[in-house]
């Protein structure tokens, strides 16, 4: 019969209709607004309505998403902001875009490198957002960021100031990461310090 | 907006009519309206494109901001989404786009490509961002930005629209030149009208 | 990738004594072919040995030996491996090489991009026209002494980011404050743009007939770059006799984004990012053509793991292409956005997944050489399952009862853009718009890589050749995905997932290698020459949507107009793999 498949094709979209409605009943106001079924309408049981209603609800970012990259700093003991970054030139170098800029601070009096950035630029319309610099940062200070709400009316490009974020707040959005990156970061000063011991 | 958003503050509404009646500006009600039905013209360029599909698809959905209604015609859109790396070879077709939208008009450009050049930007076919041409409300950064941040950009620019007053917008002023932006012409390279005296006056 | 490249044991050189070379430059392998004898070794090659499928054809820059070469690669379609020829003429203009269209006709478009980007004239082309770039557009660009307006230094990194990095826009570098430069002595008020003219004189090439002593005239439409059913800036521009196409050709180029420029200034590791934006629906399927054929040319494995993830992964990124181009193709033929806005629904859930292993959605970068970037994370592999043991198997249903009978897509479908088999494999076509024409060719299977020969899945083939069948072997692959998936899982081990250390300098060296993937697209290759420098000195991409719009003329011909999006629809292309 000719319109056999368009009729068969409606029993789907009215099924999903239904499914709607029946899942509304069966969460009984817990569907919307709430972590748990924003979770249930992103996993595999996933069925009738199935937006998230950005921006009250939010898709939740899972740890190693990626957008723009930020450094990190530790809070000394003065509460003063020490930059985890050496200017060691490795970001820079594998950028795929180029796009970020670093000029290394020399001490003035032996015009010797100091292992401090003076200054930090990195061109937020360049950038893919690859997430190749922190892969390779040796000293995990350079990370990529959790914040995608950045829209601006104006272009962006970020320096030292805007860049820096701190520990706290990267333990916050990559916990799992960050606790593994400060067990080898402790087993390798624990291991220089033996190191050090032996030789005295 | 809330009603509560729209009433101006100072008028006394007698309570039993206080939900049929709101006493407002001419510009706020203008811009509520404007605001909540930005049509975009069906526009994608590039990898940014997709995620726009997937902001106007079931997930994210755009037809909670009353922008779901993408125009295939430049005549009857509000905003360019600029959602891309703009080449060269496609410059001239997009400033007559938006040559051919009718005012009050909006662009976004959506992505790092669109913005200021992006990834490709040193490349030979490739504009180091659309507002070298056009004039742009929004810019989204990412490479691509998540469908989210599409949203936070509309909604930045829902915030613009409603700041603005009849009395200075650029479309009511008398007298304020309308011209068209002049279409860029392929030549050994892309040349841009308004810079022709200084091509012509260059040395290789 | 075990065994290098294999290398061909047939001896060519006696097929044309004289004329036909073994290539003997360390790392190359293939042979030479004197360029008066390209048209009769290609045609002696086709008929007699039965390398019927010609995939790719690229040139070289080979400016310190002052010479230029093309590079052909051909296949049996009953499978087995690469057999390359090239052709070498000195570097001095005009520089020509016959053109090998009248053999294998695939190679019509391909030609025309090396002679856009490198200056190769092509003797015998019959449309030998700028394709990526503008008519009138200075210069070859892909040429090693072509240098662009931004151009900085010859390889990155550039030095003027570190240690005295003072952030720069390129634009300020540049003297017109743009990407732009022209040559010495330019009057842009006496220029005329050449426009249109060489293309719609192309189109009127075509035998006009009219029918019943009635003269008809025809008219040339052009859609696009800007239509909405073009799948991005991509423009056809058509003649019509009455309603009825009488010849048709694609206008690319505007996303022409100069990867093939670009890679050669990357390091190796800084192409993989970039190769994500190729075909940006299926980034991962990129990221494994190119780990693949970097690989060969260091010669190094993958730990088993490694192997595994990235099998899970390439083919849930099928399924995701494949959601993606089924709505699309809907949506061309006449079932408005519910059933795209379905499939959406599940593209978004594995995204979800990418999201959770590499970082992002849809630019993944996950692959390196040597393995995978990181491993699994937690809990991942519950919801992959989830997904390919339970969800994805029913939806997939779901898709199928719900358009497969649905009349509008079987009228509209059926007997529709038809490609006969023969034509199919003349015009270089591969994927599923290959194997809906009936030829069971699938790099997985004729040429198998990574660890596809350990599963157990089916190739999909369909008879007819018309929107339809490629509908059903879209539908059907993703099938095949889940199946893959599901063994993939159940075996998938423990252990490293990268092999050695992590470096972001890798050593690659002086060689070629031809690497290539089914892709959902179809075969996905990358050319990659190296010279022991830490960039690439050659880096081309065989890309399947370009290739596969060589035929595409030829479908539409004889149909209504309003099968043109319906046909290109069905063909599937990604713009960004396109133009590159
Ligand atoms: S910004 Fe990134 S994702 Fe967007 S178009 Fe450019 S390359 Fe593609």
């Amino acid at each position: 019969m000719y319109g056999k498949g368009i009729l068969k094709g409606l029993g789907v979209t009215l099924k999903r209709y239904i499914d709607t409605y029946i899942d509304d009943i069966r969460w009984m106001g817990k569907r919307y607004y709430k972590s748990e079924g924003i979770a249930h309408r992103s996993s595999k049981d996933a069925r009738g309505i199935f937006t998230i209603q950005y921006p009250e609800e939010k898709v939740p970012v899972p740890e190693e998403f990626r957008f723009i990259p930020f450094l990190v700093y530790d809070d000394g003991e003065n509460g003063e902001h020490i930059l985890r970054c050496t200017s060691c030139g490795i970001c820079p170098k594998v950028c795929p875009p180029q796009c970020i800029w670093i000029t290394r601070t020399t001490n003035p009096a032996t015009g010797r490198p100091i292992p401090d950035p003076a200054e930090f630029y990195i061109d937020a319309d360049i950038c893919m957002n690859c997430g190749l610099c922190a892969e390779y940062c040796p000293f995990d200070a350079i990370k990529m960021d959790h914040d995608y709400e950045l829209a601006s009316f104006a272009r962006n490009i970020l320096n030292l100031q805007s860049l820096s974020k701190s520990a706290s707040y990267y333990e916050g959005i990559r916990p799992i990461n960050a606790t593994k990156e400060n067990r080898a970061r402790d087993a390798k000063l624990a291991a220089r310090a033996a190191a050090g011991v032996k030789a005295e | 907006m809330d009603v509560k958003d729209i009433n101006t503050p100072g008028y006394e509404i007698p309570e039993e009519i206080e939900g049929q009646v709101a006493i407002t500006t001419l510009d706020k009600i203008y811009n509520w309206g404007r605001s909540a039905s930005v049509w975009p013209l069906m526009f994608a360029l590039a990898c940014c494109g997709i995620e726009y599909i997937c902001a106007q698809a079931s997930r994210f959905d755009l037809s909670r901001f009353g922008m779901e209604v993408t125009r295939p015609s430049p005549r009857q859109s509000d905003l360019m989404l600029v959602s891309g790396t703009v080449t060269k070879k496609m410059m001239p077709t997009i400033v007559r786009l938006y040559n051919q939208m009718p005012e009050p008009k909006y662009v976004i450009a959506m992505g790092s490509c669109a913005s200021g050049g992006g990834p490709f930007k040193e490349g030979y076919n490739v504009v180091s961002g659309i507002d070298r041409y056009i004039p742009v409300d929004v810019y989204i950064p990412g490479c691509p930005p998540t469908p989210q941040a599409l949203i936070n950009g509309l909604i930045k620019l829902q915030e613009k629209i409603s700041k603005q007053s009849i009395k200075t917008v650029r479309w009511y002023q008398k007298g304020e030149d309308q011209a068209s932006i002049p279409v860029p012409i392929l030549g050994p390279d892309l040349i841009d009208p308004r810079k022709i005296p200084l091509i012509k006056n260059h040395e290789a | 990738m075990t065994t290098p490249a294999p290398v061909e044991t047939l001896d060519l050189s006696t097929l044309l004594p004289g004329f036909v070379t073994t290539d003997t430059r360390p790392g190359y392998s293939g042979w030479v072919v004197d360029k008066n004898h390209l048209v009769e070794f290609a045609s002696k090659l086709r008929d007699e040995f039965g390398y019927d499928l010609l995939t790719s054809v690229t040139g070289v820059d080979y400016l310190p030996d002052d010479k230029m070469e093309v590079v052909y690669h051909a296949f049996k379609t009953t499978g087995g491996p690469v057999l390359n020829y090239k052709v070498q003429v000195p570097r001095q203009d005009p520089i020509e090489v016959p053109s090998l269209v009248s053999v294998y006709p695939g190679v019509e478009l391909q030609e025309r991009e090396i002679w856009d980007l490198f200056g190769i004239i092509f003797t015998g082309h019959p449309d030998l026209r700028r394709i990526l770039m503008w008519e009138g557009f200075e210069g070859h660009p892909l040429r090693k002494d072509w240098k662009e307006a931004y151009f900085e230094e010859e390889s990155k990194p550039f030095k003027s980011r570190w240690p005295d990095g003072k952030i720069v826009q390129a634009e300020n570098n540049n003297k017109f404050s743009d990407n732009i430069a022209y040559p010495a002595g330019f009057d842009p008020e006496k220029w005329i743009p050449e426009g249109e003219d060489a293309l719609y004189g192309s189109l009127a090439k075509y035998e006009y007939t009219s029918q019943d002593g009635i003269k008809n005239d025809h008219i040339v439409v052009n859609l696009g770059p800007q239509h909405p059913s073009t799948h991005g800036v991509f423009r056809v521009s058509a003649v019509l006799d009455g309603e009825i196409i009488a010849n048709l050709k694609p206008v690319m180029g505007y996303l022409h984004r100069n990867h093939e420029k670009i890679g050669e200034r990357n390091t190796f590791l800084q192409n993989m990012p970039y190769t994500d934006r190729l075909d940006y629906l299926s980034s991962l399927s990129n990221n494994f053509g190119y780990a693949l054929t970097v690989e060969k040319l260091m010669n190094i494995e993958v730990p088993e793991r490694a192997e595994y993830i990235r099998v899970i992964m390439a083919e849930l990124t099928r399924i995701t292409n494949h959601c993606m181009a089924l709505g699309a193709l809907f949506n061309d033929l006449g079932t408005f956005f519910t059933p795209l806005i379905y499939l959406l629904e599940e593209r978004e859930l594995i995204l979800d997944i990418f999201e959770a292993v590499t970082g992002s959605r849809m630019m993944c970068n996950y692959f390196r050489f040597g393995g995978v970037a990181r491993d699994f994370p937690e809990g991942i592999l519950e919801k992959i399952k989830g997904l390919v043991f339970e969800r994805l198997p029913k939806k997939i249903d779901e898709i199928d009862r719900f358009m497969s009978d649905n009349e509008i897509i079987r009228s509209r479908g059926i007997g529709q853009g038809i490609l006969t088999a023969e034509d199919a494999i003349r015009f270089s076509a591969t994927g599923p718009l290959l194997r809906a024409s009936g030829v069971p060719y699938d790099v997985r299977r004729a040429d198998p890589y990574s660890i596809y020969d350990r599963f157990d899945f089916d190739i999909v083939v369909r008879q007819n050749g018309d929107i339809y069948d490629r509908y059903m072997v879209r539908l059907e692959e993703m099938r095949q995905s889940v199946r893959i998936i599901q063994q993939a899982i159940k075996g998938l081990p423990v252990g490293e997932f990268q092999t050695g250390k992590p470096q972001y300098q890798v050593r690659v060296p002086a060689g070629e290698s031809y690497g290539r993937v089914e892709s959902p697209k179809g075969e996905l290759a990358f050319y990659v020459i190296s010279t022991g420098k830490p960039s690439p000195w050659r880096y081309h991409v065989r890309a399947p949507s370009f290739i596969n719009l060589t035929p595409y003329g030829h479908m539409c011909v004889g149909q209504k107009i309003a099968d043109i999006v319906a046909i290109l629809g069905s063909i599937d292309i990604v713009l960004g793999e396109v133009d590159r």
